[in-house]
């Protein structure tokens, strides 16, 4: 079977679950090959193997140099041209999809992104990947398959439940050459940003989000999160007033979130935010406003004032959880 | 300097947005705008020009259909100065990589009439929202490309952009020419000004076909792409489940039971 090569998504050298999602969907099409940009530990190595990873390509970062995303594209595409994969998956964020980008003209290949699942065409194994989108703020589910060169597909967070398979993970070295033109745009600096200790949000299983409801004070939204072990998010309008950062925006403009459970928090509830969260499993919603939009589409909704309601709902959790 | 800065004509996502019988996006049937996504770059470019002073020239540039000169008049309006409309038939159903390939056909042909020195992108549409046009644009251009700007900022022939990622924030620089795009967080876009809307009408769009850039029919559309969507399938609209009034703490307790009915807690 050919391979199909996975970039892998780490931070700082560990191993995303993203990532063994991939690995998971790379064994329906093709033999997964990983590939790791960065330093690759045991327990790196170790967490790609578990998924299924044949082989694991693996490419010095310094010899990537200090730039934003080309040079990685530049290794990835020569790794295909040398492989010839299957199909090769990236994370669909926006590193990965501009990696994919870069891929897919380099290598004159066809780019579907955000997939929500890919399968083998006719559910054969080793079949040309058929790719779930979910597109019009999660109005319509399309399919789509790529007519020229390589599938170059960037998954979306849980677009598969990952499910574990020795892999032999026999790692090669990637020899790299950087060409001068990928060495356009220069970091100057990075700034890591501090771990909220809480779930990713894209990868969440449970959001709880606040909006202009909130105030400003998010410690109510902030406390609900935390007794269900759930991710933060943000409307627009808060994040637009300063009260949160933009990075747990949910929205048009912001991430797209698609959790088993999401509860909106003082939201309205308008077009650009149902953009980010309308597919949903489960929605509920607490506004003061018994007239607020999202209660058109929340399977349960409390119209109430939520620095009451949540602090309560906190606390009878934190009861009944014992 | 000269900026171009590369615009949508979007369906209103506040409008029932559907695809036609050949898995295109129906854009006749809901009304159409500038991507808003798009006015960040349009407004980020007026604001390089005022920094640079008046020789600095900003032209926006489009590939769609006849109506996505509303695009480029609603920049113009803005206080862009002049506008590239691609139109043909033959592009009807392009993936991005086939538009990236008008697109940047396109800028070569500016760049050789006048030339550009910095191309400003969008941070995505607000319909395909992939984000991967100015990627593809700086791989095509073979320029340096600095992508989701939250800020930018033009000092002599170098551009810096600030980048906040989720897990870190960066600072990137980079030197002209080269391919830009920038988020929702450079800040607000003006509205069009009555004097802003009166000058737009003596500005001058032009109108390419793909001869004038030097693409083939062939080489672009529906049947060209690199990928094809084989299905589109609305999915059933939400519907409205129960909605409780908060009474003395009744709200959240009717709440934890539902979460509790639902096996969440």
């Amino acid at each position: 079977m050919s391979e199909v090569l996975v970039l892998v998504d780490h931070v700082g050298g560990s191993v995303r679950k993203t990532t063994h999602e991939m690995l998971t969907i790379a064994r329906r099409i093709g033999e997964p090959s990983a590939v790791f940009i960065g330093q690759l530990s045991d327990d790196a190595a170790g967490a790609l193997r578990q998924y299924g990873a044949a082989k694991i390509y693996v490419v010095d970062p310094n010899a990537l140099g200090p730039y934003l995303v080309a040079p990685k594209a530049e290794v990835l595409a020569q790794l295909v041209g040398s492989v010839t994969p299957a199909a090769v998956l990236v994370s669909s964020s926006a590193e990965g999809k501009e990696v994919a980008a870069r891929v897919a003209v380099r290598t004159d290949s066809g780019i579907i992104t955000d997939a929500v699942d890919v399968q083998p065409e006719g559910g054969t194994p080793g079949g040309a990947p058929v790719t779930t989108q979910s597109v019009f703020a999660g109005s319509y589910t399309v399919q789509a398959t790529v007519t020229r060169g390589t599938p170059i597909i960037a998954v979306k967070p849980n677009a598969a439940t990952p499910e574990r398979a020795e892999g032999a993970g026999t790692v090669e070295n990637v020899p790299v050459s950087i060409s001068s033109s990928a060495k356009g745009a220069r970091m100057t600096g990075v700034e890591p940003k501090k771990a909220s200790g809480r779930p990713e949000l894209t990868e969440a299983a449970i959001v709880v989000a606040g909006g202009r409801g909130t105030g400003g004070n998010f410690e109510p939204v902030e406390a609900l999160a935390d007794s269900l072990g759930a991710a933060v998010g943000a409307s627009r309008a808060a994040v637009d007033s300063g009260w949160y950062p933009h990075s747990f925006q949910i929205g048009q403009t912001g991430k797209v979130v698609s959790p088993q459970l999401y509860v909106a928090t003082g939201i309205s509830g308008a077009i650009q935010h149902r953009a980010g969260m309308q597919t949903s499993k489960t929605i509920v919603a607490v506004n003061k406003d018994e007239e607020a939009p999202i209660f058109e589409l929340a399977d349960f909704g409390v119209v109430g004032d939520l620095h009451t309601v949540l602090p309560a709902a906190t606390e009878e959790i934190e009861k009944r959880k014992g | 300097m000269n900026i171009v800065v590369c615009v949508k004509y979007v369906p209103d996502a506040t409008g029932d947005r559907r695809f036609k019988p050949d898995n295109t996006v129906d854009r006749a049937a809901v009304d159409g705008l500038l991507s808003e996504l798009d006015e960040y770059a349009v407004e980020q470019a007026l604001q390089i020009k005022e920094k640079q002073g008046d020789d600095t020239e900003v032209t926006v540039l489009t590939v769609g259909p006849e109506r996505a000169v509303e695009a480029i008049r609603k920049s113009l309006q803005m206080g862009a100065d002049r506008g590239v409309h691609v139109l043909d038939d033959a592009i009807a159903g392009s993936d991005a990589l086939a538009t990236s390939l008008v697109l940047a056909q396109a800028l070569a042909k500016v760049r050789s009439a006048g030339g550009w020195d910095l191309v400003l992108c969008g941070m995505g549409s607000t319909d395909g929202a992939m984000g991967v046009i100015p990627a593809m644009l700086s791989e095509r251009l073979d320029v340096p490309g600095a992508t989701f700007g939250s800020s930018i900022e033009v000092d002599g022939d170098t551009v810096r952009i600030r980048r906040d990622g989720d897990t870190a924030t960066v600072t990137a620089e980079a030197v002209l020419p080269l391919v830009a795009s920038v988020t929702d967080m450079t800040g607000e876009a003006r509205y069009p000004s009555f004097k802003g809307i009166m000058a737009a009408k003596k500005k001058t769009v032009e109108t390419w076909s793909l001869a004038d850039i030097g693409v083939e029919p062939s080489q672009v559309g529906l049947s060209s792409s690199w990928t094809a969507v084989e299905s589109t399938e609305a999915r059933p609209p939400r519907t409205a489940g129960e909605v409780v009034s908060d009474e003395g703490g009744s709200g959240a307790k009717a709440l934890v039971d539902f979460l509790t009915s639902k096996k969440f807690i």
